[in-house]
Order: structure tokens, then sequence, then C-alpha cells
């Protein structure tokens, strides 16, 4: 095994050793984990590799204690991931909580798995959306992001990094078992090609340090341990000063900056590709292994004629609202094809706002959708149109 | 006459902040002389305090992470132990203690106390046994006495309590204390072993909790409590950890059971890559008793 941080060059590899290259190439240096499929691989590269770079791996008794020692490793000062499946991934919440409100950086990727509870281990789901979303305890906002291939899967660890270290929070990877169990060719570039951020450090010294406080980014700087600071972090409500504060005005602003840190800066968070939006009539919305089939069937619809465009999310949460709004009023109808019976068609349908057709391409988890799938999904949405009179033909 | 208004900082005073107090810790409680022989002990190590970090979970004593000017850390109910293993694994130069209440590190939190303890990470944890949960008003905990009531025990408490000095022997802690919050000094000084030793190293606090356990079970007013634990103690160093199990017609026993040397995690994963560290199965040993 080479031990560079950045394995530059071409590899054939599966989704979950290209999402551990992403995290390594991104300066992640301790993964702490728990086995669970579909993400071991995750971790079994990262116990391989991470050493050979001056990491640390640690296997911890379970995914709670994963994650503590993940945001202890953070405030150590050390960029720091792990990577789950969905009973992994309910029970890393309670910390997820806690990383946002102590605004601790660090990447939590969850393969997901056909759920609920134990469900299909080996086989896709996207369950898991909104817990990423809301599964927390509290009123917060997330980031999430859902690599649709490989590569993708290095691509988006690295910016899932980037984000955590610039907005300081637990940025989620919401990948799948089709995704991290693909293999196929992952290109990694040169180390310099790659964009790496680094959390800011306060400039002022201990004795004026109102570590909690924020200029109108609503983002704080806050120092690592060991650096003199001598600062409090605590999962209570707190103040500018990280004193806990339980009392409802300092609970408004605590709250208000860390919803307001992501939701002022959705031009950077953002991110989406789009396939013949211009012109569309329809389009399809899709995210994570759904991408594939979705582009498979739109280019076989648009070879029939059919003014079909596709979005395809890279970042799921904060959820896209604008462009969604925007859409909606130049296209008839949004196609989601996801792999549970509804969760991120609720937000597509109330951005579209009734402003265009909203339906759901369903399927319960265990696989993904083929492409006639997505065909047979869109020209159902095409006859509702019909009933309505609208027309979609070029 | 000119009144001066001079304020004589108080030695330990540097290592408070000063702007939280007043703390939360009722009248008689145990917690505030554990903390207090804590500060001491952080000043006797002589190590530079920008090198401690407290790490706390959730409780009354888990308050204690709020009062401590060094980097400080106050988590998620039972995840003391995980958090400060990630900031020590990565900040081997720091000492990084744990402290919290029995409830925290032993219910909620048990599973990690037994697997850091395991692991021999290098990390102390002194943990206030008051034999409640007191933050929420004296509810049962993992270390009520049988037969002790409690809000949730209200004709007694049917369960049998951990002996925490025989779990942490057991799992592998290389240090292992008992002392009552009474006896500072003897606690202050264990408490320095403690942050020195390399390796998981163990103090269990026993403290009076006067306000909900005390209460509750007629053991009278602060210092009742207090007379009552010392007169029901005995201190016996170096006893096998499985004879201080407390328990009816029983003394509270004291002391320091354990201090041994074991590699620490740390140490173990900078050999990964080194040749001739160990091996399993050992390939030496069998090759030797091949020969014989």
């Amino acid at each position: 095994m080479r031990s560079e941080a950045v394995l530059t060059g071409e590899h054939f590899i599966n989704g979950d050793e290209a999402c551990a290259e992403g995290g390594l190439a991104a300066g992640c240096r301790f993964f702490a984990g728990y086995p669970i499929t579909p993400a071991t691989e995750v971790a079994e590269r990262m116990a391989e590799r991470l050493p050979l770079v001056g990491g640390i791996y640690v296997q911890m008794e379970d995914e709670i204690a994963s994650l503590a020692a993940v945001l202890g490793a953070s405030w150590g000062g050390a960029k720091a991931m792990t990577a789950t499946s969905g009973p992994g991934f309910s029970l890393m919440m309670e910390n997820i909580g806690l990383g946002i409100v102590t605004e601790t950086p660090c990447v939590v990727v969850d393969i997901q798995r056909g759920g609920p509870s134990t469900g299909l281990p080996t086989l896709c789901g996207q369950g898991d959306m909104m817990q990423a979303r809301w599964g927390s305890h509290g009123h917060y906002e997330i980031i999430a992001l859902s690599p649709s291939s490989p590569q993708e899967m290095f691509d988006l660890t690295v910016r899932a990094f980037n984000l955590a270290e610039t907005f300081r929070l637990p940025v989620l990877v919401m990948a799948d078992e089709v995704v991290g169990h693909t293999v196929e060719r992952v290109t990694i570039p040169p180390a310099d090609e790659i964009e790496v951020v680094t959390r800011r450090k306060p400039s002022v010294p201990p004795e004026t340090c109102l570590p909690y406080a924020t200029d109108s980014s609503l983002i704080p700087v806050l120092p690592d341990a060991g650096e003199g600071y001598r600062i409090h972090v605590t999962g209570l409500t707190h103040d500018e000063r990280g004193y806990p504060a339980t009392e409802a005005d300092c609970q408004r602003k605590m709250v208000e900056r860390l919803v307001g840190k992501i939701r002022g800066h959705l031009d950077e968070i953002l991110d989406w590709e789009a396939y013949f939006l211009d012109r569309a009539k329809v389009v399809l919305v899709a995210y994570g292994s759904p991408v594939r089939p979705a582009l498979k069937a739109m280019r076989a619809l648009r070879e029939k004629g059919l003014d079909v465009g596709l979005l395809k999310l890279k970042t799921v949460w904060p959820f896209p609202e604008a462009l969604i709004r925007e859409l909606a009023g130049e296209v008839e109808a949004f196609v989601v094809p996801e792999v549970n019976l509804g969760q991120i068609v609720l937000e597509v349908e109330r951005c579209a706002g009734g402003r265009a057709v909203t339906t759901l391409i369903p399927h319960a988890g265990g696989g993904i959708h083929t492409p006639e799938d997505v065909i047979a999904g869109v020209e159902r949405t095409l006859r509702r149109l019909g009933c309505r009179g609208r027309r979609v033909w070029r | 006459m000119e009144m001066k208004e001079a304020r004589i900082a108080h030695p330990k005073d540097h290592l408070l902040r000063e702007d939280r107090i007043p703390h939360i810790w009722c009248a008689g409680c145990g917690i505030g002389s554990a903390f207090s022989a804590c500060i001491s002990a952080i000043q006797k190590t002589g190590i530079d305090y920008d090198r401690f970090a407290i790490v706390s979970g959730i409780g009354c004593t888990g308050r204690a992470a709020g009062y401590l000017k060094v980097d400080s850390f106050h988590t998620t109910h039972g995840r003391a132990i995980p958090f400060a293993t990630g900031l020590k694994l990565v900040k081997p130069e720091m000492r990084v203690f744990v402290f919290s209440g029995e409830g925290d590190l032993f219910a909620i939190g048990g599973n990690h106390f037994i697997h850091a303890a395991r692991r021999n990470v290098d990390i102390a944890v002194i943990c206030v046994n008051n034999m409640n949960y007191g933050m929420t008003g004296g509810q049962v905990s993992a270390n009520t006495p049988a037969w002790a009531r409690t809000t949730t025990t209200p004709y007694g408490n049917p369960e049998e309590p951990f002996n925490l000095p025989s779990l942490a022997a057991a799992c592998g802690a290389v240090y292992v204390a008992r002392w009552l919050s009474l006896d500072v000094k003897r606690l202050a000084r264990s408490m320095v072993e403690a942050l020195l030793k390399p390796g998981f190293s163990f103090i269990e606090v026993i403290a009076p909790c006067p306000t909900a356990f005390g209460r509750r079970n007629r053991l009278g007013s602060p210092l009742e409590m207090m007379r009552f634990y010392k007169e029901n103690s005995v201190i016996r160093n170096d006893i096998h950890p499985d004879e201080t199990v407390m328990g009816e017609g029983k003394k509270i026993v004291l002391g320091k059971f354990v201090d041994k040397e074991r590699p620490t995690f740390q140490e173990r994963i900078s050999q990964l890559l080194e040749k001739g560290r160990g091996s399993w199965p050992d390939t030496k040993a069998r090759a030797a008793s091949e020969e014989a």
C-alpha cells in the first residue's frame, strides 16, 4: 500500500474506498468507527491507510462512541470522520446534535441500506434522508451531500471536509449501498489540484477571545484544545463566551445563528448538475444511485422527442429551494425517483408550490430503479399532465 | 477612615472560571470538595495548565467542566470517555481527564468505561459517586445501594450496585482507588498520581448528596451524612478490589487498590508499523516452548 496521503492516479475501487481516499486527500487524520454493512470498507481502508500517513484509526465499542471520539479528535485539531449505515446512523443522532451546537467540524458518512431497523444490511436504501435533516432533536440546519458514483464518493468527501471546516459543523455524506459498493474507475488528482480548506484560528489573544462571538458571517472562529485559550465547550445553550446560559433570549440568539450560518451561505454550499433544464417540460430530480437510471431514462425519453431534463442534487441539505421554485414556473412536472416511499419528493413538492405537478417514483429498497421504471414513472406523469391538457412534446 | 477594597485572591482562583460562580452545587454536596481536590491535584502536578483538558458528561458532577479554567468539554450524557479518547489520541501531549458522576459514567456510559479501560487509553477518570441522579431530583442510579430509597425506588432499591473498583480493575485499569470526598488530602494526593499515571486510571469518590439521597434515606444534615460515611469506612490500601464490595453490614473500603504498568493504547498504536513488536500468536514463545 502506498504511503502518500493523496493517491494521485487512476484507481479501480469501490465507492466506500473512494470515500476513505477522499477523506485522506482532504486531510483527515482520525477515523473512529464501528463495522457495519455496507460501510465497513470505509473503515477497513482507513485502518490500512491512516497509520501509513501518520493518522489514527480506532474501532470504538459502538457508533455513539465513534462519533464522540470524532468530536473529541476534532477539538484536538484533527480533521476527523466516521462512516456507518442506518442502525449506526440512528445511534449517532445524539452526538450529531452535540457537533451542531458546539460547532465541531467533522464528517459523518452514511452508506444507506434498506430499513427500518436492521432491514436489508447488504442492499440499497435511501430511507435516511429525512433522518439526516431532522434526526437529532432540536432545531438546526445540516449540510448533507449525496454522491452518485465512486468518483463522487471521492470528490464529495473532500468537499464535505471543506464545508465542515468552513462552516464548523458535522457534514453528512448521504451515500447508499449501490454507490458504496460499485467498483469502477476513480481518478484522484495531484494533491496540489485538490482544494483543501482548514478551519480558521483566532487572531486575538486568549484574554480577549470571545470564542462564540461572530461577525456577519455568523461562523465562529474557535481555537482547538491545547492552544492556551482554555475554552469551554458545552452542549447546553451557551453565550458568546461558550458559557451555559439557559434562558430564552440566549437560546434564540444561538439557534438563529446556527441556522443562519447555513441559510446565509447557500451560494457556497448548494451544488447540483443540470441536464437539459433550459427547455425541459418534465424534470427528473435525482440524487445518489437513482441518478444513473434516471439519466438513461432521460436520454431514452429525449430520443422519443420528449422534453425531459434532469436535476442531479449533490447537496441535498440544505435543500435547493430557490432553484426548484424557479424551475416550477418553467416546467410542467417534477418526477422524483428515490429509494424510499417519498422523502425528498416532499421537499420538491413543497417548493413547487402547486405550480408544477410533482410525482414520486418509489422504491422500497433492496435495489434501485431500472431505467424502465423511471421511464414508466415519467409516462405516468405525462398521462396525468395530458388529463390537464398540458403539452410536453417538442 | 479610608476603606480599602483589597481582595486577596484564593490560591485556587486562577483555575476557576470565577465569572461562572456561584456554582449549582447544593450546600453540603460532596462534589465541591472533590472538585477542590482536583484543582489542588492539577496545581501539584506542576504541569502547565494549558496542557490539561477536562471532559465531563451530564449531571451535577458533569457541571465541573464548566467551572474549571482549563480547556473544558461538557459533552453528551455518558459519552465523556469516548470524547476524551478522541481528544487524547490526537493530543498526546495533553493530560486529558474525565470528571463525571456514577450515573453518567456507569449507567448510560458503562460500556464506554469498560472499553476505555480495556484499551488502556491514557486518561484519568474521576467518578463522583453520590449514589443517585442528583440533578433530576434523586432517582436510582447504577450505584444506589440495595434497599436505599430514591424517587424511583420509593419502596427501596431492589437492585445491587456495581462495585466500581472491581469493575475498573477487571477491565484493565492500571490505577484504581476509592476515597471519601471528605478526605480531600488523600483524595488530592491520589488524583495527582492518577493524572500523572500513563494509562487508564480510575478514582471513585464517595460523596454525600444530602439534598436528594441523604434526605430520602434519613441520613441527616450534610455534616451528619459525612460523619456517617467516615464512621462506616476503613482504609485498606492494596487490598484486592473484589474485597471492596459495599453492602449491608460492611464498611466502605477506601484506599489505592491497583497501581500497575501496562502498555497504553497510544503506545500500541505507535508500534503498529514497527518491526519486532508483539505478534499473535506469539511465534517466539511458541518456538521456545517447542524447543523445550
